[in-house]
């Protein structure tokens, strides 16, 4: 546990990628079961069933006063750093390997979760404290993709890092079969890929001034860019599956698609709610999103449908290496040869020049895609986000501006900074508050802003802070909706910090009523 | 002890304590930059506080000084004025008020922790206590300063073709992480950089052991491989921290226990070294010192606030205007 903890330290304190691939290498230089391990945790695979952040809060506040807990989760901004830290008792033990440790966390009844775990807990250094509650909480943040443990892997071994991207989805815990092949004791390991999760190929934003110069529009075809989410869906007559973007099987979430779908084929598309495939919006895909199942009704008031973009598979032949011309013909045949799935096709749209497909991209008849997507003609389906292959170009962003009123501190790497902003429009004589942002700024911005809420707090509420209302907002956003949750009536849809306007006067902001009319909303 | 406002002010005689502005007089805690200044009529301080002042500001950076040894009184009017150390940085005090049998001290910046660059802190009891809370939340637990020497030493050892550059403030931390080096065996010499030179000639002078130093110079760049150079924050972010051949980022602070806080700033090996009191220390020195009465001065003041009535003391922020966290130490 010692050496894995002190390695997710130097990991996330470690800006450069080569130093980052070196110590992994360092550390995956012996291939034992704390490895195993370690591999699982890398790769976000390992949790434990009763101990989640609740758990956690549970524990940590049996230990400590719950408000002085209150105020430092808000200047730490990071859960599991937070409790490392203010954890009081401190009885550090003999160090244990992380596989004994883990396994002696699982041998755990649940009934005996608060007094045992926090024994643990206590035993450990700060540090691997740190370690075991960011494991527990999941998503590690240190700023190591999969991708770069598989580069160190595959580097160090002396093997491809495409092989073992080919192969992933298929591996389980321990990786026996990986790290044999590893060491050269085995041949690569065999994994049917018909049952097998393919990383999806990904788009790079396209750069409009670099990029239409250099690109040949003639070599590329465009398709709308559906504001759904992206599925990858896996049928034979055996069995169908559904899985998400990062290749998690959500099947049990659209017994629908499941039930209905015929056919021997893997399909890349976008999941969408809707009628006769019309799209209704992504607030109604949000009704069926985060959700384990699906109740009878659920499924009725919002129905969804797949709108296909890709084929990887065709009756078992991997189409993977076909042009995107030729993937595109199996596709529409695969599409008439099922009619009754739940499934259409993603149109195509002709254009000759980038100044045409301009206006595909901005005045596409209603509000239900973000964009268009831009595809070379003969692109292979190459996993990851490769590029020169396809590229996304998305629509302006709606804009408003909105009154700075009230701020946060952020979290994670923008934790001791007030980085998280609220902002309103006036009704009356008063502000009310229309969303919420946490991006979008520059990092010289940010420090602006930091600064001037800090001098300018007029009342804290807890974390937050309220600051005098001067500053003007130039808020960017894809969407907004009427809203019965919010004081305002609207909710926006990923709004950002678009600049701040050093120029407008606070009192020619727009009123409530003049904001719901200029983006059409009841 | 409404004799003194939230400014540390007191009206009644004239007297301030560490004001930002130039004022008639002037009771200085310490050298630090966010305590002394420039401009006053009267500054009274300890010797090594004056000394500190001079070099910083020039020997006419104050019209008169009146140098105090710790313990000793000085009077104005009906108020007794005493110095007692803080361990805070060489010179640094606590100023103990007395007036009609009412005690009241303001800390300044403390640490109760040894630290061989300094006096150590003393505790004096009192009615009111006015407290500093840099590190005023319970996540601050410092370590053992010996430790995360020890992890710097290590990592000079294994990484033998690189330079740690480490950032220290120049006063005070500079010095104790130098000390700290020489307590744990390091005797090479440490690198400085231009701005700490003087303040390390004036520790020296002072007979604290900071060991050989010498001041950076452009040599050839593979000379500082396997060195140690210390450098004011600000410098680390500079050009000048470019000149060195694979450097490993250090910074030595209290705000390092926060992994994010080391990252947000780049720094590679953080170590949680500081001068100023932790959680636990600034409990204790609230329970030990016997006030009822307990003001919080810059830093994380709501959690102790919140931890002072828990314990039925009557407590409440003080905000000095021009000292907010996190941008002192």
């Amino acid at each position: 546990m010692k050496k894995f903890s002190s390695l997710l330290h130097n990991l996330i304190l470690t800006p450069s990628r080569n130093t980052k691939i070196k110590l992994l290498q360092d550390y995956f230089n012996k291939l034992d079961i704390n490895r195993s391990y370690a591999l699982a945790i890398l790769s976000d695979q390992l949790s434990f069933q009763f101990i989640k952040a609740s758990k956690l809060r549970e524990l940590v506040y049996e230990q400590v006063d719950q408000h002085l807990f209150d105020y430092s989760y808000d200047y730490v901004g990071d859960l599991a750093e937070t409790i490392s830290l203010i954890w009081p008792t401190k009885k550090e033990g003999k160090s244990q390997n992380l596989s004994t440790l883990i396994e002696n966390i699982k041998k755990i009844k649940k009934s005996e979760i608060n007094t045992e775990f926090s024994k643990i807990l206590s035993g450990l250094s700060n540090n691997e404290r740190w370690t075991l509650i960011k494991i527990c909480t999941g998503g590690l943040r240190i700023g190591v993709s999969e991708r770069l443990v598989k580069t160190a892997l595959a580097d160090l071994y002396n093997k491809s890092v495409n092989e073992i991207e080919e192969i992933w989805h298929g591996l389980e815990f321990p990786y026996q079969n990986l790290f044999q092949w590893l060491k050269n004791e085995t041949s690569k390991p065999k994994i049917d890929f018909k049952k097998l999760f393919h990383p999806m190929m990904l788009a790079n934003p396209i750069d409009e001034e670099k990029d239409f110069k250099r690109l040949d529009a003639n070599e590329f075809q465009a398709e709308y860019k559906w504001d759904g989410i992206r599925v990858q869906l896996m049928v034979s007559s055996k069995s169908v599956s559904l899985y998400s973007r990062t290749g998690d099987n959500i099947s049990s979430a659209f017994p629908e698609i499941i039930e209905t779908t015929k056919g021997d084929a893997v399909i890349d598309g976008e999941l969408l709610v809707g009628r006769n495939f019309k799209p209704s919006g992504f607030n109604d895909l949000q009704q069926r999103l985060n959700r384990k199942k699906a109740s009878k009704d659920l499924q009725n008031k919002f129905p969804v449908f797949i709108r296909a973009y890709d084929i990887l598979f065709y009756k078992g032949k991997d189409l993977r290496k076909f042009s995107l011309l030729e993937r595109r013909k199996y596709l529409e045949k695969f599409q008439k040869e099922n009619k009754t799935n739940q499934i259409d096709l993603s149109s195509i749209i002709n254009f000759s020049t980038w100044k045409e497909l301009t206006k595909y991209k901005n005045n596409f008849h209603d509000d239900l895609n973000e964009g268009v997507m831009i595809k070379l003609k003969n692109s292979e389906y190459l996993p990851g986000r490769k590029k020169g292959y396809w590229y996304k170009w998305k629509k302006n962003p709606k804009l408003v501006d909105a009154i700075l009123m009230y701020a946060q501190r952020g979290h994670g790497k923008r934790s001791s900074y007030y980085s998280d902003f609220t902002f309103g429009v006036w009704k009356e004589s008063e502000l009310v508050p229309i969303g919420k942002a946490y991006s979008g700024y520059t990092d010289k911005e940010l420090l602006v802003l930091d600064k001037f809420i800090r001098n300018n707090t007029i009342n804290k509420f807890g974390p937050v802070r309220e600051v005098k209302k001067e500053i003007i907002l130039e808020v960017a956003f894809d969407d907004v909706f009427t809203s019965t949750r919010h004081k305002s009536g609207v909710a926006m849809r990923f709004p950002r910090i678009h600049r701040i306007r050093w120029d407008k006067p606070v009192n020619e902001v727009l009123t409530i009523s003049e904001f719901k009319k200029e983006f059409k909303l009841s | 002890m409404d004799f003194i406002n939230h400014q540390l002010f007191i009206k009644d005689i004239n007297v301030h304590i560490d004001p930002i502005l130039p004022k008639k007089t002037a009771i200085i805690t310490h050298g630090h930059a966010d305590h002394a200044r420039f401009g006053h009529d009267h500054v009274i301080a300890t010797r090594q506080t004056i000394d500190i002042m001079k070099i910083r500001y020039g020997d006419k950076c104050a019209k008169k000084f009146t140098p105090l040894r710790y313990g000793q009184k000085y009077s104005i009017k009906n108020y007794d004025f005493t110095l007692y150390p803080a361990g805070h940085i060489l010179g640094s005090a606590q100023v103990l008020i007395e007036k009609n049998n009412h005690r009241l001290v303001i800390t300044g910046d403390y640490k109760v922790g040894k630290d061989e660059t300094c006096k150590n802190f003393k505790l004096v009891k009192c009615d009111t206590l006015i407290t500093e809370a840099t590190f005023g939340l319970p996540i601050f637990q410092h370590p053992d300063p010996k430790d995360e020497i020890q992890k710097l030493i290590r990592s000079v050892k294994i990484n033998k073709n690189n330079c740690h550059i480490v950032g220290a403030y120049a006063l005070g931390k500079a010095q104790r992480v130098m000390n700290l080096l020489r307590q744990q065996k390091y005797n090479e010499t440490i690198y400085i950089h231009g701005s700490l030179e003087k303040l390390c000639q004036y520790y020296s002078k002072e007979k604290i052991n900071i060991g050989k130093f010498e001041k950076v110079s452009s040599k050839d760049k593979n000379f500082y491989e396997g060195k140690i150079i210390i450098a004011p924050p600000s410098a680390l972010k500079d050009r000048w921290s470019r000149r060195f051949p694979n450097p490993i980022i250090c910074m030595a602070s209290g705000w390092m226990t926060v992994k994010q806080r080391a990252k947000q700033q780049g720094i590679e090996l953080p170590l949680v070294i500081s001068d100023h009191s932790d959680w636990n220390e600034l409990l204790d020195t609230i329970k030990k010192s016997k006030a009822k009465n307990i003001l919080i001065t810059h830093g994380q003041e709501d959690a102790l606030v919140y931890y002072c009535k828990k314990q039925n003391l009557v407590s409440k922020p003080l905000s000095i205007q021009g000292r907010s966290d996190e941008e002192i130490e």
